[in-house]
């Protein structure tokens, strides 16, 4: 870190102050660990859902409850923020400061929307009668695209800290890394997403 | 060095561990003395594969006795000399994969044709014997589908018959396991399983059940007692003909077939013909029709003596800790044995024409003990 | 140059004003310093000190379950009390004991392999370590709250169901598991990110040594295969805290379900503690026979595709669930693969041997009966894996043989091995080589006489978990040898005890390099100092420091001090202590009791300390101590240590 970062004669590898023998940042490298991961934990509750589609006793059942317009309206949403996350990254690059808060700003903003969908979505089915003790489509459902939620929620608190700490401690592109970090944290969610999506919400209706 | 030695010796205890497992370790409950050919086929793919250990215990234990001692460093200056630094060979590589690859063949073959000659799924044709077997904690209980009574914690068959037997859980799981006739087939809820085998010869083969299911899971076992087809025939027609129970003769059963009431045996148990138009239990316990021809009490845990039904009446948790019948005498009760004398022999007279006593004997052991 | 101390005279460092909001700690002696640590070789040392105790632990569980079973119907533990041991006992070996032994071992060893100062995240890698810590307390808590776990150590739903199992031992096993499992995974990025981002210069994957590259495969492992486990124990704890249906059978729930979750990283789990096992004994026995390893980049690959494999075989756990034939072959055959990677790696470790000078130290020993009992065991395996041979031996005690002989006797043995082998670094004395091997020579045959016999108790029919048999029917015999055997065992282990005690208290100096060893961690001194390496070391071969100490041997190029200018040029920084792992882990703790006791107040108010935890984490700034570059301290590639 406190090296001398001297444009001249810095050995190969020796960018950072410290020899590293990989060309991506430490953290970036750990967020892709991460994710990869993350793809078994997500993978497990869909598989879940999908082994137990079907196989409720009781209702209400996923046609009777799913509303496809509505969930496609918030899907958007967060189609969106993705989008916003590229370009803070890009502003954050260009050392466009006033964007890159902007624009986190909206990312944390959609993110929230879609909260706000999802909650709405929630209690409109628990009044519909689908409840997480109700039936095995209640259960699975719940449980899978509330750990979406979670994760969502997790990204929109480190976005807004971001926000709040590039007022603290001015951000420039040399923090870049932390950004990018953030992003592809983001974008997995995102993608994760439209999974869910497709597999919960679109193939009940094909 | 009498490394040649050695090694000579070492093959032929090697290659006769094979033989010693293939001819001893018999019993009623031993998986390597099979009396039916499905148990047959697995022990004869067990000792295949303990063949096919040999070469490959002989190499690796061999060259790897040889090399350290062979290569041993002798003394303080050999322990700092520098072999040549090998770092490796491209064909041995080559050779030491292909080795394994054909082991691996010559084990998945055999492998692949007994899978499907043994765990094939069958339907129950007018042939076989087809039983519907559930799991509770711990106890078996057995559906005889085909003559429609019901049975606990011993199997009666016929020899030479396929037996087929669907498996069902009512609580957690439990597993189907008669070493001598079969191997194991669980019993899982919301999973339609099934087993099925054939026995050669009459005999009573242990079974136990094998799947973790707490409480007295060790003391949860069973029996198949595989008969000659006629004794078969009449065991099945007692069952038939069990609710046409006569009244006894000895006023001691009679007296038991009134406490069986009053004590609320009947509450949990059911026994056909225990008074003529009367069904009595409940399906979730071990049936007692019949009961005198049983040969165990307790899911097969104790011979089904006088003094065995006697002891396991007075204090079931005593003989198989943790079961679900209640003790229903107070220690003090000062009846406590006469009532029990009473059912035991009331329970014993069940199947046996209203007689309490007599010798019972239900084939052999299988493999002797 | 004489053979370095302890202390390594390395000028005093200047410490770096923070840049955050808080101070980071900095003491270097006392229990706060251990408390704060962040240093990978304390953290390993408290790792395998850790795994030693729970190690105890289930040793003494292992012992009550071998006296209860000596005769039939004995009566020393009731069914419930036994259901309990064993399950303590299996989940403590697999999960607090032999995993963290792995990864205590290569806290210590990776950076030092591959040439780093410390691991990628050390805060992280001190979170894993508390975690783990917490999460075994927690678990063995339930010892004094209601009794421990009791449905095995796979925990087969529906036992673990609020109907089925309504006392709190399933709820440690579920939240336990869980916590321990987030340790475990940040702990395995924290690996993949240092083996991939901090080799020293030149050190190519293709020269990584051995167990470094199975560390690698090991954590890769790790992060696929604890989710599916998280996601099940996160599923039961919904069911039995907020009425869920996951495991309800009446619901339609799927008791299989629970199976398959459980193996698909179960399976995995156990190549997670046997592959750093086969790391070890690849550096074990090259060192030993004074060649290098042969085959190293098949030893390598194979490592590879044994982790792949891994993934495919989970189902012959489950032959006899009734997935039918076509499935059970499937299985079958993915299963016999498996053995033609593993057996490969066997031959390469002879092929190390044949033509070297083999030294008998107490490590290749242990090395020596990993080679014979591992084979063994991967043979039962085989035989496992064949399914109508499986329909007769699963859930009996060919089983239980079997997982012995590969864990106990492989994964186990291997580790003696490497405590063997790499005590003098980490504490600087030479361990005793006479208690040593007379400690071998009762703990291997004595291994061999509680395990062997099982074999055959579970052919002539003894299931498993249970706590008595029928007697009469031939069970007598092999459990009462089995039972003889741990008492054997017992004087080995106590040996092996001994030793280390005798070793830290007595020991003689060990230098640098005892063994005249061939990677890099042999090149500083015993124990390292702080900050490992005095130069950045830089490397043009296999074997690095074989390479320094006899280039003509291996063709090779001795690597000039001077190229470590370079990278020396900024000088050595080490980051300050930290408390907030060891908060976190107190956090999780808290999470853990309130969540069993159904407080969720207190669950809130954990969460919230979690939270508050992260920032400051992430606002405490750097800290710490730099080292201006061009001072020289001791140790660095001296081929005299070893003289
Ligand atoms: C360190 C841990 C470890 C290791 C390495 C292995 C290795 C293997 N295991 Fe084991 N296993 C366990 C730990 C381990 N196992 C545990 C803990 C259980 C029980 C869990 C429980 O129920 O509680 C278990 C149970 C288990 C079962 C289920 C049994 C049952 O419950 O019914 C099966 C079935 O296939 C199996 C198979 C194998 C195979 C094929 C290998 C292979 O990887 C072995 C490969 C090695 C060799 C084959 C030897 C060397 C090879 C050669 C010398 C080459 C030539 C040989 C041939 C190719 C044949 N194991
Ligand atoms: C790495 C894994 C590992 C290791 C090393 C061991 C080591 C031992 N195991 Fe373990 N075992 C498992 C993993 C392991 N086990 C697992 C996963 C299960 C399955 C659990 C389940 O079914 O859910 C199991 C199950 C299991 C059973 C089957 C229980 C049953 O199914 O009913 C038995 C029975 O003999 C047994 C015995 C032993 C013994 C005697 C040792 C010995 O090698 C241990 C040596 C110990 C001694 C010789 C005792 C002496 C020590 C002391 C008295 C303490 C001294 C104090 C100090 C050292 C400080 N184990
Ligand atoms: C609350 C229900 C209940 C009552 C009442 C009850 N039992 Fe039982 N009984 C059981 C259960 C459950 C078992 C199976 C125990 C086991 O093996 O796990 C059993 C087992 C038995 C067995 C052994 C069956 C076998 O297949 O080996 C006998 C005999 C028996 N009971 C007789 C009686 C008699 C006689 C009475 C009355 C005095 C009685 N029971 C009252 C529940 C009950
Ligand atoms: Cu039923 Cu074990
Ligand atoms: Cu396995």
């Amino acid at each position: 870190m406190s090296a001398a970062t001297a444009a001249t004669a810095v050995a190969p590898g020796m960018e950072s102050g410290h020899y590293r023998s990989s060309k991506l940042p430490d953290i970036k490298l750990l967020m892709w660990v991460f994710l990869a991961s993350d793809i078994m934990f997500f993978g497990t509750l869909i598989g879940t859902y999908l082994v137990y589609k079907g196989r409720s006793l009781t209702g209400p059942y996923p046609a009777d409850v799913l509303d496809i317009p509505l969930t496609t309206v918030s899907t958007f949403v967060l189609l969106m923020s993705s989008f916003l996350m590229v370009l803070a990254l890009h502003a954050l690059r260009g050392d466009d400061i006033a964007k890159f808060r902007l624009w986190t700003f909206g990312v944390a903003f959609f993110g929230a929307i879609f909260l706000g969908f999802q909650i709405y979505e929630f209690a409109h089915f628990v009044d519909l009668g689908l409840t997480l003790q109700g039936n095995l489509f209640g259960t699975t459902f719940y449980v899978l695209t509330g750990t979406h939620g979670v994760h969502v929620s997790i990204g929109v608190i480190w976005l807004l800290s971001i926000l709040i700490h590039s007022y603290v401690k001015p951000w420039s592109s040399k923090d870049e890394a932390y950004l990018e970090v953030a992003g592809l944290y983001w974008h997995f969610v995102d993608i994760v997403w439209i999974v869910i999506f497709t597999i919960v919400y679109l193939v009940e209706f094909v | 060095m009498h490394v040649r030695r050695w090694l000579q010796r070492g093959l032929a205890i090697a290659a006769s561990v094979p033989l010693i497992a293939a001819c001893e370790f018999s019993g009623p409950q031993s998986a390597l003395d099979p009396a039916g050919p499905v148990a047959q086929a697995q022990r004869d793919l067990f000792v295949w594969t303990l063949w096919l250990s040999v070469p490959v215990m002989v190499g690796v234990f061999g060259v790897l006795l040889y090399s350290v001692l062979r290569f041993r460093a002798k003394n303080a200056e050999d322990e700092r000399a520098i072999p040549h630094q090998t770092h490796g060979n491209f064909k041995l590589e080559i050779a030491w994969t292909i080795i394994p690859v054909i082991l691996v063949i010559l084990v998945a073959v055999p492998t692949v044709r007994t899978i499907f000659s043994t765990e094939q799924r069958v339907e129950a044709g007018p042939d076989d014997l087809a039983v519907h077997a559930t799991g509770y904690q711990w106890w078996f209980k057995f559906d005889y589908l085909d003559h429609g009574f019901t049975t606990a914690n011993e199997l009666i068959i016929p020899v030479g018959t396929r037996v087929v037997v669907s498996l069902d859980s009512a609580d957690v799981l439990h597993s189907f396991w008669v070493p001598n006739l079969a191997g194991k087939r669980d019993m899982i809820p919301n999973n339609d399983n099934q087993v099925w085998f054939v026995a050669d010869a009459p005999g009573t083969y242990y079974g136990q059940c094998a799947e973790l299911c707490l409480g007295a899971h060790a003391y949860m076992r069973f029996r198949v007692i595989a008969m000659e087809q006629p004794d078969y025939d009449r065991w099945i027609a007692s069952f038939q003909n069990a609710a046409a129970q006569p009244v006894s003769a000895d006023p001691l059963v009679e007296r038991g077939r009134a406490l069986v009431a009053q004590k609320g045996c009947v509450a949990c148990h059911a026994i056909d013909g225990y008074r003529p138009g009367t069904e009595v239990g409940n399906p979730d316990f071990p049936s007692l029709t019949n009961f005198g021809l049983r040969t165990t009490v307790g899911a097969a845990i104790a011979d089904n003596t006088p003094e065995n039904l006697a002891a396991w009446l007075r204090d079931p948790q005593a003989m198989k800790p943790g079961n679900y019948m209640p003790t229903l005498w107070r220690a003090d009760d000062p009846n406590r044995e006469d009532e029990i004398e009473a059912i035991v022999a009331y329970l014993l007279s069940l199947g046996r024409d209203g007689q309490a006593s007599g010798q019972l004997t239900l084939g052999g052991i299988h493999g002797g003990q | 140059m004489a053979v370095s101390k302890v202390t390594v005279p390395v000028p005093a460092p200047e410490s770096t004003p923070s840049d955050g909001l808080f101070t980071r700690p900095t003491w270097t002696t006392g229990i706060a310093s251990w408390l704060t640590t962040v240093d990978h070789k304390r953290l390993g040392l408290l790792y395998i000190f850790t795994s030693f105790l729970f190690m105890a632990a289930a040793s003494v569980e292992a012992f009550l379950i071998r006296l209860q079973l000596a005769v039939p119907n004995n009566t020393l533990l009731s069914p419930d009390a036994y259901n309990q041991m064993f399950t303590m006992h299996g989940v403590t070996m697999v999960f607090l004991a032999i995993m963290p032994l792995g990864i205590g071992f290569a806290n210590y060893f990776v950076p030092l392999q591959i040439g780093a100062r410390d691991l990628a995240f050390p805060r992280l890698n001190a979170l894993g370590y508390w975690i783990y810590a917490a999460g075994g307390a927690f678990l063995y808590s339930s010892f004094f709250l209601g009794g421990a776990p009791d449905a095995g150590w796979f925990a087969y739903s529906p036992l673990t169901s609020l109907s089925n199992n309504p006392g709190n031992g399933t709820d440690f096993y579920m939240i336990g598991l869980l916590v321990g499992g987030i340790g475990t995974l940040v702990t395995a990025m924290n690996l993949i990110v240092t083996i991939v981002s901090m080799r020293a210069p030149g050190m190519t994957m293709m020269r990584v040594p051995v167990f470094t590259w199975m560390m690698l495969v090991t954590s890769f492992l790790i992060i696929f295969a604890f989710p599916p486990l998280t996601i099940a124990l996160l599923q039961v704890i919904m069911d039995r805290t907020f009425g869920t249906l996951f495991y309800v059978p009446e619901a339609g729930g799927m008791p299989i379900l629970w199976q398959h979750l459980f193996w698909i990283f179960g399976h995995p789990e156990v190549y997670i503690i046997v592959l750093p096992a086969f790391g070890v004994i690849s550096e074990v026995i090259p060192t030993f026979s004074r060649k290098p390893l042969f085959g190293y980049p098949v030893v390598i690959l194979s490592g590879i595709f044994i982790g792949f494999m891994g993934f495919a075989v989970w189902s012959h756990h489950m032959f006899t669930t009734g997935l039918g034939p076509v499935v059970n072959t499937a299985f079958a055959l993915t299963s016999f693969v498996i053995g033609i990677p593993t057996g490969i790696k066997i031959f390469n470790w002879l092929g190390t041997i044949w033509g070297g000078k083999v030294v008998f130290t107490t490590s290749m020993l242990y090395a020596i009966s990993f080679l014979f009992t591992f084979t063994l065991g991967g043979i039962t395996g085989i035989m496992l894996a064949v399914p109508p041979f499986d329909a007769q031996a699963q859930d009996s005690y060919f089983v239980v043989a079997h997982f012995h002989y590969v864990m106990g006797g492989g994964a186990l043995m291997a580790f003696f091995a490497g405590l063997y082998y790499w005590f003098p670094k980490m504490s600087g004395k030479l361990m005793d080589e006479r208690i040593g091997k007379l400690g071998f020579w009762f703990l291997v045959p004595g291994l061999h006489l509680i395990f062997f016999p099982q074999h055959i108790a579970g052919l002539m029919g003894m299931p498993r978990r249970t706590q008595t048999y029928v007697a009469g029917i031939g069970l007598e015999l092999p459990n009462l040898l089995s039972t003889a055997g741990t008492f054997v065992m017992l004087i080995g282990l106590i040996l092996l005890l001994v030793n280390i005690v005798h070793g830290v208290l007595r020991g003689k100096p060990a230098g640098n390099d005892p063994w005249d060893a061939r990677t890099l961690e042999w090149s500083v001194s015993s124990p390292p100092p702080h900050h490992n390496f005095d130069h950045q070391p830089v490397v043009n071969d296999r074997d690095a420091l074989w390479v320094q100490k006899y280039p003509e041997s291996v063709h090779g190029e001795r690597v000039p001090e001077s190229a470590s200018e370079p990278y020396d040029a900024a000088g050595i920084h080490l980051p300050g202590q930290s408390w907030y792992p060891l908060f976190m882990g107190l956090a999780l703790l808290v999470f853990s009791y309130a969540l069993l006791f159904h407080n969720f107040w207190v669950v809130g108010i954990s969460l919230a300390m979690v939270f508050f935890f992260t920032y400051a984490w992430a606002l405490e700034g750097v800290g710490g101590h730099h080292f201006p570059a061009g001072r020289r301290g001791a140790g660095q590639h001296s081929k005299e240590g070893h003289a």
